[in-house]
């Protein structure tokens, strides 16, 4: 053994175990997950992984038309949440900027909603839109502005909003940090000279401070982007997908056809595809912050 | 048709002051330089005027106009920074532009100037590059070019220079003398350095702690300065300033060692017997014998023992001691000068100086 050790070279047995653990760990699952999606593998029934069926996984996902909505559904989510987090967060950091006393408490308390875990707040807003013991329902009727149950989570659309909601609600402080952190390292020269320039507020903001935080509004688009493509937990906990797969995303559907029908086989070719759609996001987003990082001449 | 004057403007940072009440009356087209150490308020006034920092107390009139309550955009005025405060996502062409475009001008308004103002500063080659992409003098440049596409009724230095190394300020000293001989604009500018400051200005402000110290035209304040401040800040070695008393009859001044010179002729009607004073004279009016200018009518002998040497070329700057005290002599025409050497040097007193010593005022 210790001399089969000394005929390697020196950077090859230096990264040897490193590289055994990434097979372990990362390749050999991703062979077998790659494998299984050419097989009608059932998780109750283990011969069936030996079965070879070739593409027949992929077509039948590609002329799913659940599988389709699923996927345009997570695609929405993850417009629309990113976009209303984006905004939400920019106004949230130009707010706690201008605090003077305090921020660092601030910034704390504005961190809170991160620290729980997803299926937490899944169940926290299970329970504020709950239709009969509801907050918002309570709220609601208490005001006066409606004498009826809203059934937030039965409806399809509205069943969208809530989770969109829960998910805004949860990480709008990932942008708003970023944000922060990008207002911070603004420089005050160039400020100062487009207000001596002739600049409004507004102007200010739009032509100078807004192009120095685009790095920063990237790198948290590239962060959440990945985050809302594999959303799963709080649509799980909020709505398992339901009503009639009004909220089905993704991987709730891939979650389901693998663990609760059991096709791990099917569900992993899903996940195949569904993988393109993170990726998609990702790499479209590093080539934003790359952009707007080279506009900035940080790259040149 | 743009003045400038500031009426006891004050700047109070919560309880510490740091401006304390300063009077300035610029003139239309005026190059004025506001000079002094770090921290004297120089930099505070000018963002003052720039509306960058708000009064305390005081009056602030560009023109006619009273424009305590204005907003920087709103003053007409154009200001160049320190370091340069370049739009980084813009080009060069852009930086110069912007202040045109957030006025919504017609776009071919916007190019005509940014083409003028780049013939003026020679950026033609420069126009489509970012401002990463260019040397500290170019960027300077820029940020000059920028201030001067909007005509404005007055522009504002603060230190431009001062990020530049030393061949380059040089250069650039001179690129701004040209460029308000050329575009006649009240220019206010400050600076630490009192060689841009001498070379530069139509008129020098000296300020120390927040107070104006002297001013007057750059001869003015190195021929008579108005107290030791300003007689060390300005000139260059800074004047050297010996302890002395006025001799019982009122005709010699006497050095701490006891070495008597008569009393400049000029300044004999303002010294009493007794007095203790400061006694000043500049390194340019202490020269070794046969390497000196053209003496005044009075002159005194001093042997010179030479501590150290600073050759420059054109002249050598002596360091020795009269009196106990280290002092800075000149030599013009230099020869090599040996450490330990004693030179014999006349001083030129018609040039002297003397200032009170509790009050450090000229006695001149």
């Amino acid at each position: 053994m210790t001399r089969l050790f000394r005929r390697l070279p020196p950077w090859l047995a230096l990264l040897l175990p490193a590289i055994v653990i990434l097979l372990v760990v990362v390749l050999v699952p991703l062979l077998l997950s790659l494998y299984s999606s050419f097989t009608p593998y059932r998780l109750t029934r283990p011969e069936t992984l030996y079965k070879w069926i070739g593409e027949y996984n992929y077509v039948k996902v590609a002329t799913d038309a659940n599988f389709w909505w699923a996927f345009g559904r997570t695609v929405f989510l993850l417009t629309v949440a990113l976009n209303l987090e984006m905004l939400l967060g920019l106004g949230l950091a130009l707010l706690v900027n201008k605090v003077t006393w305090g921020q660092r408490g601030l910034r704390t308390i504005m961190m809170f909603p991160m620290m729980f875990s997803p299926i937490l707040v899944g169940f926290q807003f299970k329970f504020i839109f709950n239709d009969n013991v509801g907050l918002v329902n309570n709220a609601l009727q208490s005001l006066g502005i409606t004498d009826q149950a809203i059934a937030w989570l039965v409806d399809g659309k509205l069943a969208m909003f809530a989770i969109i909601f829960a998910e805004v609600w949860m990480s709008t402080s990932v942008f708003a940090i970023l944000i922060l952190a990008g207002l911070f390292a603004i420089p005050r020269d160039p400020l100062e000279a487009a207000k001596v320039d002739g600049c409004t507020p507004w102007q200010s903001f739009r032509h100078i401070s807004l192009p120095f935080l685009m790095p920063f509004i990237y790198i948290a688009m590239a962060i959440r982007s990945l985050d809302v493509a594999r959303a799963y937990d709080i649509v799980q906990i909020m709505t398992n997908g339901g009503p009639a797969r009004r909220t089905e995303l993704l991987w709730t559907l891939i979650g389901r056809t693998g663990y609760v029908d059991a096709k791990m086989g099917l569900a992993n070719a899903m996940g195949y595809i569904s993988i393109f759609l993170a990726i998609f996001f990702t790499v479209y987003f590093f080539r934003k912050l790359n952009a707007s990082r080279a506009a900035l001449g940080y790259n040149a | 048709m743009a003045s400038v004057s500031l009426s006891k403007i004050v700047k109070r940072y919560g309880k510490i002051e740091v401006v304390h009440g300063i009077d300035l009356d610029i003139a239309h087209n005026e190059f004025v330089v506001l000079v002094g150490p770090s921290g004297c308020g120089k930099s505070t006034t000018l963002r003052m005027i720039a509306g960058l920092e708000e009064l305390s107390s005081g009056d602030i009139h560009i023109g006619e106009q009273r424009v305590n309550d204005l907003p920087p955009r709103d003053r007409n005025i154009s200001m160049v920074f320190q370091n340069y405060a370049l739009y980084p996502h813009m080009t060069v062409a852009e930086n110069l532009g912007f202040s045109l475009k957030i006025a919504n001008r017609p776009e071919a308004e916007i190019d005509k100037a940014v083409a003028e103002a780049a013939e003026i500063l020679s950026l033609g080659e420069l126009l489509e590059r970012r401002p990463a992409e260019l040397s500290g003098g170019q960027r300077q440049r820029v940020a000059m070019g920028r201030a001067i596409v909007r005509h404005p009724d007055v522009f504002l230095f603060d230190e431009p220079l001062s990020n530049l190394d030393a061949k380059l300020r040089a250069q650039m000293r001179i690129e701004i003398k040209k460029l308000h001989q050329r575009i006649k604009t009240t220019i206010v500018y400050v600076t630490h350095d009192q060689v841009e400051a001498m070379t530069l200005a139509d008129r020098i402000v000296i300020m120390r702690d927040g107070h104006i110290e002297q001013q007057g035209t750059p001869l003015q304040v190195f021929e008579n300065p108005a107290n030791t401040f300003v007689a060390t800040f300005i000139g260059s070695p800074p004047m050297n300033l010996l302890p002395a008393t006025i001799s019982g009859d009122a005709r010699h001044i006497q050095l701490e060692d006891g070495t008597p010179l008569p009393v400049p002729e000029r300044l004999q009607s303002g010294v009493t017997a007794g007095q203790s004073v400061i006694f000043g004279f500049r390194a340019d009016n202490l020269m070794p014998e046969g390497h000196g200018l053209t003496l005044g009518s009075q002159t005194a002998s001093f042997d010179l023992l030479i501590n150290l040497s600073e050759p420059l070329g054109t002249e050598t700057v002596l360091f020795g001691e009269i009196a106990g005290r280290e002092i800075q002599a000149k030599m013009l025409n230099p020869r090599p000068v040996s450490m330990g050497e004693t030179l014999r040097c006349q001083l030129d007193m018609s040039r002297a100086h003397l200032f009170d010593a509790n009050t450090q005022l000229s006695l001149g």
